[in-house]
């Protein structure tokens, strides 16, 4: 396959928020998860768990809460303000002071008709979902302290509250609070200290489970009042409780990084006597485990160290397949880097600015080693530093290196560069298109001349730039008129063609000549996670969140053959086992059959001319091929050629030089820059 | 409520009466009553048992552990149903098998019969097997060998919750699974607990369900709260590891079996109640020795410690700390053990080595240390430690036995034997040891030494030189050697003999004369073991001959032995010791005549202390352990001992009178006061003083002679008070027989044995004023 020059990229230093809150929605099988930076996050369960949409975070939102009523989606958070979320377009649709404080809790009835919010000041408020927004009701019974932790009955008609060393259950209709709970210390030093409720659950027969800072999960019986009983499930604070659908089982999340599972089993088989039982522990965190759900197939957390662990209950699953898998989701699904081939520039997006870097250069002449030296060192260009609240949403630089542009979810930016030998400047470009006020997704094309810019409604507007200004040229909309944002955008190099996918996993195909659509790519069932036009043959080469490979012919309005090989010949089981999404497509202008992939743990080149690999056969072959005899090699090799030398990977690219850019961020560096954990007594220490 | 023994013995508790199974290995299943001790019943199955289950439910049913039939290779047991036929018979065939579960483990911890005997579950190697018997259905679930992280996940154990559907089981690794909902194929959960470092040996429910306890090589009994899984609460240092543990019916005591030969009894609320300690077993380094004061046995016990352990009462009497430090349960680390020990001739003095490094090949370190008697404490107290006291390790040490001078020799490896005596009492200090002489051979590696009877003479064996040195001037008085071989054993005749020097090599016994300094006699015997009886000349040789030992007994003045016992036991006796008896017997048969001052007790390969007795004490034995049959109808009081006692006195009398017609029915001539005393209603009782006259009357026999006196009455009512209390671990120790009759002797029953008359004697003389004084109270 030949061997490339890499720049190993680390100086990338993107780090991932912790996660505060996780809602799941049932019926469309999406998590909503909410991180400590504002953003939130949508995953989808029956995608293989792909990152659907990432709604960008605000500076001073500390989002604390998330619900789902039916497919809306509300957050609360300490600044007091409930948000509703327009999933279409990646943004938030409205904010609303809640007038309490700040806000601890949030929760819907099961009938979707209400929204209740525990507040700061000791109140319960009461919110009547309308169809356009939310309205105040009316507030329960005003409490002493504040409310930390919300759960409706599935009837409606009782509330559950999480307090300062009670609970309180209150009657809806009267709004009065009909049981006090009073919840006992920790021992010992913690006995001064207050005990925090921070979670309840409300089941259908009555029961209130309760997670709180004495590390106690606690069973009530609602009707009397009482205790049934109590288990000490951490020497730390139980933080968060999510009960199944069927309510049979129950996940609890502790500081000590652990998940415990709950499940309501039957004293004696075969018979209706049922209890809570301590049954699993997970251990996939090493911080606070801040938000667990418990979703029926698996057990998702999330937490301080920023991870999002999906962990599979097996017993519930039938067959065999990817949902097996432990899956941990640490960087998004999308690319945060761009690069500008011709330029030898790396864009880097962090959430509140962008950096832009010039890469090395090395000694060609001390090539004999693993290592080569560097001759010149990279070097830090650009600091921009956004103005406003709003996070970053998608950025660009162009492959010439002189355009940079960025979007937030307010505004919309385009600079020019100027590279006078060390003297670094950049120009804003003022008097842009009034339409351009917002981007989902950001492309330039490959000559630098013009720029593409996802609007809502999955149309794209195109720009084009020159020194004097920019200009829009014309808007392009697709057939199907789809309201959802487009999250991937793709031009051709010679710029005749322009790709989009949206989180509706449909694929349109613009052409740039005729300023109109082409053809729309047939709709498949996984969403598109990285996609590219091959810059000799045309062909839209797609990846998707179940790891499948399409390769589309442009001109000719139909897949490839080769794509159709794929999809017959199936690919390997080792192949589509792997836990992240391809996040990046691009090809070697020097060999066309050849396409480079990568994910977060590795990049392969896939070579179009060799046969694909049987399922018997072994599939990381590299090392026994290197063994083989030339000759034999050739009987052996198949398409698939993985590299996993490195970690974390972030983004890979291949320059004009052939020399290769790996942007890699292990993940050891992002658990060094954690806060400590809480401390823990290991054995023999 | 376990047994275990030489014969593979399991009994299990018939929970709702007073009787309990046994198994074995003969292939028998036995019904006990065990307050009484009468075995009920025998059912015959014809195969090796290896473990037995009851379950309330399964009336008429037991479940019991056999080998597989098809194949006698195969090691793998299965477990069986057996319906015991209902026949008034004593001895019944039960020939009614029905297999329940195949492939499984001989352990009898690792089979558990669940809630309300609805299913049996059982584990081996890294599978569980669920039986329920309604449903007639099998559920078999397994675990990986290790995981990511190590984990050794092969089971150990199961039991099962007495009121949930919940099993826990214990793993190599130290965790224990508790293991619900495994009815179903794929929705079964398990949580994992982990606390011990080691295999989990054992687990045990209590009846009620409220806790869990599991035992394992850290000998440490843990209770975990089924309610609250992280709670849980420790017994430490309870001996050797635990391998077992059981819980009495009403969950008020546990108890723990150690692979120590213990057994603890410990009340729920986990404090220790009671220690039964039979002779610790392990690895033995020292020689068995005889304190000459309390008469005990000493050997190695626990680790790190000498046990006093007492033949006649068969139980430990307390265990001497020589390494003072504390032990770490823990395998495959190399910690201090005591190696060598010796006694001088008066018990006053104790010398013991401890040596670490005995099993690796690591760095070598020892130490000799002294302990003297303190009369006021009543226990050994440590005088003296020499932690260099040789270039390299011991191999023997010995007191003189002479009376004058305290000495004691010891050879190493560095090829010197020192001399050490003890100083003479300073005002300030304790009298200290100190090296007194350094000797050596032409730099040969010294291996033996003994002293003569009057201590006068040192014998040291360098190879195949046996060198004799005067204990005054420790000057070599004279070399013997008799190659090839080099020496074994070295070992001075006794009394009229001891003018004899005995020394033994791979392929002869050697006898010389040390008058003439020449070789009396020898004979062409592999001789592995020597000792001779301290009270007269005979000497005790062990020989190994194709597999099993020899025993000869002989004088060393005359080359015939003057007993001898073929095959004594399997493999190599480990150690032997002869005992001196309290008071001699006279017995007249001339082949066990060396038995009368002393008694050979030896420790064969399996750890077993077997002895030699006479057909005299072997009744007497048996005669002791009738006094524990009790009717059931008389509540057991110290009167009532009192008067079984008296009852057993006047059988005796009459059988050995009467020539052995007297039986239990015949009862004694007072009853009928005594009865009167006890069976009319208290309120019609005339007055007490007026019916004691005529109570202690009846306890007077006309004859005044043949009455026990106050002190072995006594004496007998203290220890038969224990015996009450430990019943069955009394038996259990029994059949353990650790102190095994073996070698019964031939011997017509005399009329009145000298002893007995000597004992009659002083009855006679022992006053009774405290009856007296008991009734005018």
């Amino acid at each position: 396959m030949g061997e490339f020059k890499v720049h190993r990229v680390r100086f990338f230093d993107y780090m991932p928020s912790a996660i505060r809150a996780m809602a799941f929605q049932p019926q469309r099988e999406k998590i909503a998860v909410a991180r400590t930076d504002g953003s939130v996050e949508i995953f989808n369960r029956a995608d293989s768990f792909f990152q659907d949409k990432v709604i960008p975070g605000q500076e001073q939102v500390a989002t604390e809460a998330l619900v789902w009523v039916g497919d809306r989606l509300f957050s609360a958070g300490l600044n007091g303000e409930i948000v509703e979320y327009d999933l279409d377009n990646n943004k938030a649709k409205y904010t609303l002071d809640a007038y309490g404080g700040p806000i601890w809790a949030i929760t819907s009835n099961k009938q979707g008709t209400h929204l209740a919010v525990g507040c700061e000041d000791g109140t319960v408020k009461l919110f009547e979902v309308c169809e356009h927004g939310i309205q105040f009701e009316r507030n329960l019974a005003k409490q002493k302290g504040r409310i930390i932790s919300l759960s409706w009955h599935p009837s409606g008609l009782k509330i559950v509250a999480g307090m300062m060393d009670v609970i309180r259950v209150f009657d809806v209709e009267t709004g009065l609070s009909v049981h006090r709970l009073l919840v006992e210390r920790g021992i010992g030093t913690s006995r001064s200290q207050e005990c925090v409720v921070w979670s309840v659950v409300y089941l259908s027969d009555g029961t209130i489970i309760s997670g709180d800072s004495s590390g106690k999960v606690k069973i009530w019986d609602d009707h009397t009042g009482t205790l049934i009983k109590s288990h000490q499930v951490t020497k730390w604070d139980v933080l968060t409780l999510s009960v199944s659908q069927d309510e049979t089982s129950l996940v609890v999340g502790t500081s000590e990084g652990t998940v415990v599972q709950f499940q309501f089993l039957s004293v004696v088989l075969g018979q209706d006597n049922k209890e809570w039982a301590r049954t699993r522990t997970f251990k996939n965190h090493t911080h606070d485990v801040r938000a667990v759900l418990e979703i029926n197939t698996a057990v998702v957390s999330g937490g301080m160290d920023t991870q999002f662990v999906v962990r599979p209950l097996l017993d519930k699953i039938e067959e065999k397949g990817p949902d097996h898998t432990l899956r941990k989701v640490q960087f998004p699904h999308r690319s945060l880097v761009s690069c500008a081939k011709k330029a030898g520039l790396l864009l880097f997006q962090y959430p509140g600015h962008l950096e832009l870097w010039r890469l090395g250069e090395s000694d060609e002449n001390s090539s004999t080693e693993r290592v080569l030296t560097v001759k010149r060192n990279p070097e830090k260009l650009l600091h921009l530093k956004i103005k406003g609240q709003e996070h970053i949403c998608c950025s660009a630089v162009s492959p010439c290196g002189e355009w940079i542009t960025y979007s937030t979810v307010a505004s919309f930016r385009i600079y020019r560069l100027n590279c006078d030998n060390n003297n670094v400047s950049i120009t804003k470009i003022s008097k842009l298109p009034n339409v351009l006020s917002s981007a989902n997704q950001i492309c330039f094309s490959s000559d630098s001349s013009h720029l593409f810019v996802a609007s809502t409604c999955s149309s794209v507007h195109v720009v084009s730039l020159n020194l004097s200004g920019c200009k829009l040229v014309c808007t392009l909309k697709p057939k199907s008129g789809s309201g959802q944002a487009i999250n991937l955008l793709a031009a051709s190099e010679d710029g005749k063609w322009l790709a989009s996918a949206n989180s509706d996993h449909e694929v349109q195909v613009y052409n740039l000549k005729k300023m109109k659509p082409h053809c729309t790519v047939p709709v498949y069932s996984s969403g598109v996670s990285a996609m590219a036009i091959h810059p000799t043959t045309d062909n839209l080469f797609m990846v998707h969140a179940d790891q499948q490979l399409f390769e589309y012919s442009i001109e000719e309005k139909k897949y490839t053959d080769w794509s159709r090989q794929v999809q017959r010949h199936g690919l390997h089981s080792l192949w589509l086992e792997r836990d992240t999404p391809v996040t990046n497509v691009t090809f070697n202008p020097k060999n066309p059959a050849h396409i480079i992939l990568h994910d977060m743990f590795m990049f392969c080149i896939i070579d179009q001319t060799l046969p694909l690999p049987e399922n018997s056969s072994q599939f990381y072959n590299q090392l026994t091929l290197r063994s083989l005899p030339e000759k034999e090699r050739k009987k052996h090799s198949h398409a698939f050629k993985m590299c996993k030398n490195f970690k974390g990977v972030l983004f890979v690219e291949l320059m004009e030089d052939q020399s290769l850019v790996v942007v890699e961020r292990p993940p050891l560096d992002i658990t060094a820059q954690l806060p400590a954990p809480v401390r823990q007594k290991k054995f023999a220490t | 409520m376990k047994k275990s023994g030489g014969i593979q013995v399991i009994t299990f508790l018939f929970s709702s009466s007073l009787q309990v199974y046994s198994c074995s290995a003969d292939g028998t299943v036995r019904l006990w009553d065990f307050i009484d001790g009468i075995l009920i019943k025998i059912f015959t199955i014809g195969y090796p048992i290896f473990s037995l289950y009851v379950s309330e439910k399964h009336a008429g049913v037991i479940f019991i552990i056999i080998p597989m039939a098809s194949n006698k290779h195969d090691e793998s047991c299965q477990l069986v149903a057996v319906h015991l036929p209902k026949v008034p018979e004593q001895e019944v065939e039960a020939r009614e098998l029905s297999a329940v579960l195949c492939k499984i483990s001989t352990n009898p911890g690792s089979t558990a019969v669940g809630q309300g005997g609805e299913y049996i579950a059982s584990v081996k190697d890294l599978g569980l097997m669920v039986y329920f018997f309604r449903t007639q259905k099998m559920q078999r679930f397994s675990l990986k060998a290790t995981d990511k992280k190590g984990a050794k996940n092969a089971f150990t154990c199961v039991a099962c919750h007495p009121k949930w559907d919940c099993i826990a089981t214990g793993h190599e690794d130290g965790k224990i699974r508790l293991w619900r909902n495994f009815s179903q194929k794929k929705e079964y959960t398990y949580s994992t607990q982990h606390w011990h470092h080691d295999a989990v040996n054992t687990l045990c429910f209590t009846p009620e369900g409220m806790h869990l306890l599991s035992g394992g090589l850290e000998s440490v009994l843990v209770q975990w709260h089924c309610e609250e899984v992280n709670k849980k609460d420790f017994l430490p240092r309870l001996g050797g590891p635990i391998s077992h543990i059981c819980v009495s019916p009403d969950g008020q005591m546990y108890s723990t079996s150690h692979t120590d030969n213990k057994i603890n009894i410990i009340h729920c609320s986990l404090k220790l109640s009671a220690v039964i300690q039979g002779l610790v077993k392990g690895n033995v380094w020292t020689d068995l020795m005889i304190d000459s004061r309390t008469r005990a046995l000493v050997m190695n016990g626990r680790p790190g410690h000498l046990q006093f352990y007492s033949l006649q009462q068969d139980k430990q009497l307390y265990s001497l700390d020589i390494v003072q430090q504390e032990y770490i349960n823990q395998k495959g680390l190399d910690q201090f053990d005591v190696v060598k020990a010796a006694f001088n001739v008066k018990g006053t003095w104790l010398a013991t080595v401890e040596e670490k490094g005995h099993c690796a090949s690591s760095d070598l370190e020892f130490s000799l240390k002294l302990w003297g008697y303190n009369e006021q404490a009543q226990s050994f107290e440590l005088n003296t430690t020499i932690t260099a006291a040789h270039q390299d390790r011991i191999t023997s040490l010995c007191f003189s036995p002479s009376t004058e001078t305290t000495m004691l020799v010891t050879t190493a490896l560095d090829g010197q034997f020192k001399v050490w005596l003890l100083g003479a009492d300073s005002e300030k200090e304790q009298a200290s040891w100190s090296c007194d002489y350094v000797g050596s051979y032409h730099g040969l590696q010294p291996t033996n030494c003994c002293f003569s009877s009057d201590g006068s003479l040192l014998a040291v064996s360098f190879k195949e030189v046996v060198t004799v040195w005067s204990s005054d001037t420790w000057g070599l008085q004279t070399t013997l050697c008799q190659p090839p071989g080099s020496i074994r054993e070295l070992c001075f005749g006794r009394l009229s003999c001891s003018k004899y020097l005995l020394g033994t090599t791979t392929n002869n016994l050697y006898c010389w004369n040390l008058l003439t300094c020449s070789l009396e006699w020898s004979t062409p015997v592999d001789v592995c073991l020597l000792r001779s009886d301290p009270l007269s000349e005979n000497v005790a040789a062990f020989c190994i001959h194709s597999g099993d030992t020899d025993l000869f007994v002989f004088r060393p003045s005359e080359p015939r032995p003057l007993f001898t016992q073929k095959a004594v036991c399997g493999g190599k006796v480990q150690r032997c010791v002869f005992a001196p008896r309290e008071e001699p017997l006279d017995s007249c048969d001339e082949r066990f005549q060396w038995l009368n001052r002393s008694r050979l007790y030896f420790l064969t390969e399996q750890m077993e202390l077997l002895t030699f007795s006479t057909r005299v004490e072997d009744e007497r034995i048996l005669n002791s352990r009738k006094q524990l049959l009790v009717d059931d109808s008389v509540a057991v009081t110290p009167f009532y001992l009192l008067l079984g006692k008296h009852r057993q006195q006047q059988e005796e009398k009459q059988s050995s009178v009467v020539s052995q017609v007297a039986d239990r029915a015949q009862l004694p001539q007072a009853s009928v006061a005594v009865k009167e005393l006890l069976h009319t209603p208290a309120h019609v009782l005339p007055a007490a003083s007026f019916l004691c006259s005529m109570f202690v009357n009846s306890l007077l026999i006309s004859k005044a002679g043949s009455r026990e006196g106050k002190e072995p009455s006594e004496q007998d009512m203290d220890s038969e008070k224990e015996e009450d209390e430990s019943e069955e671990e009394m038996e259990t120790h029994d059949s353990q027989q650790e102190v095994r009759t073996q070698g019964s002797v031939e011997e017509a029953p005399l009329p009145l044995s000298k002893a007995e008359e000597k004992e009659l004697r002083r009855v006679r003389k022992t006053d009774f004023s405290w009856v007296t004084s008991l009734t005018s109270s």
